[in-house]
């Protein structure tokens, strides 16, 4: 099995998702260029955090016209995993593989800080290894990170069981607590918070680790 | 060719939650201006472009607004010529 994250000129956390993936989970990981229309074989598109193109136009909605993406998007549809953090979750939504936007925070301000999810489904291959309804220690770091839809979207998200995590105490304002969203074939997830950045114990919890547990095990169990 | 010249005035949707419009309201009514009941920021891009005539201008700003400068999730947009 072989992991791919992708670099867009202004993505700061690949390295950080490259770490988890590599050092701590112990699999293959290709960094990919944004320039590239090569997903190098990946099995799973990671898309970062970071601010790329330096969050012009919206946070983004140009990463969104970016070669890559033109691949990421058919292998979205050709039901390959992708998973976007932070950054990456924006650009699932304005690229159109996930619903909804995100907005400025409700505060106005940056949120930077240890947050407690609570776990909303098991159904994905992201968090095939965590139990509905446990919590995970994870950071948020964003400006953008709350979670906008119409009722309608909302209702369908949820009688879908699409909300794959919940903030416990809401820190920027999105609507129903939405932490992060699968698609409707549940091979694409967005979230804003990190969980590349708690893998570690000197990150303070290992709590994120088991998405990236449950992506190695769907895989495996796949015959990757 | 006709030099076309054309603003595109993006906002959010009324039902999209404009948390700096409230804080600026909020700003003015502690500067002296309490009769301020509503306060919406938006943005606006200037455009230059060529095109056959008007119609040609507007249906291309209207693809690019639509597909480029908006968001159709939580924005609403308008286009408004301007004198050359």
């Amino acid at each position: 099995m072989k992991f791919g994250v992708v670099v867009f000129p202004g993505s700061n956390r690949d390295h950080d998702a490259w770490y988890a993936v590599s050092r701590t989970l112990g699999q293959d990981c290709e960094l990919l260029w944004h320039d590239s229309e090569s997903l190098g074989n990946c099995d799973v598109i990671i898309l970062p955090g970071g601010f790329s193109y330096g969050d012009y136009l919206r946070c983004g909605a140009i990463a969104k016209f970016s070669p890559v993406m033109k691949s990421v998007k058919k292998f979205a549809h050709d039901g390959g995993l992708v998973f976007g953090i932070c950054n990456g979750f924006q650009i699932l939504v304005e690229s159109g593989l996930l619903p909804g936007a995100l907005l400025r925070n409700r505060s106005l301000k940056f949120v930077c800080k240890e947050v407690e999810l609570r776990v909303g489904t098991a159904d994905s291959p992201f968090t095939r290894e965590a139990s509905p309804g446990s919590i995970l220690r994870v950071p948020v770091a964003h400006g953008d990170g709350c979670y906008f839809a119409d009722e309608r979207t909302l209702d369908q998200l949820e009688a879908e069981d699409r909300v794959a995590f919940r903030y416990v105490e809401n820190p920027n304002g999105s609507l129903r607590d939405v932490a992060g969203i699968l698609n409707e074939g549940r091979n694409v997830l967005g979230m804003m918070p990190h969980p590349e950045d708690a893998v570690e114990p000197l990150m303070g919890s290992q709590d994120g680790l088991v998405i990236f547990r449950s992506l190695a095990g769907a895989l495996a169990g796949a015959g990757k | 060719m006709e030099a076309v010249k054309a603003r595109v005035y993006v906002s959010f949707k009324p039902t999209v939650l404009d948390p700096q419009g409230q804080t600026i309201q909020r700003a003015l009514h502690g500067l002296g201006h309490p009769s301020v009941s509503g306060v919406r920021q938006g943005k606006f891009f200037e455009i230059e472009l060529k095109a056959a005539d008007r119609d040609d201008a507007a249906r291309e700003l209207d693809q690019i607004a639509r597909e480029v400068l908006t968001n159709p999730v939580i924005e609403d947009y308008r286009v408004e010529f301007l004198a050359t």
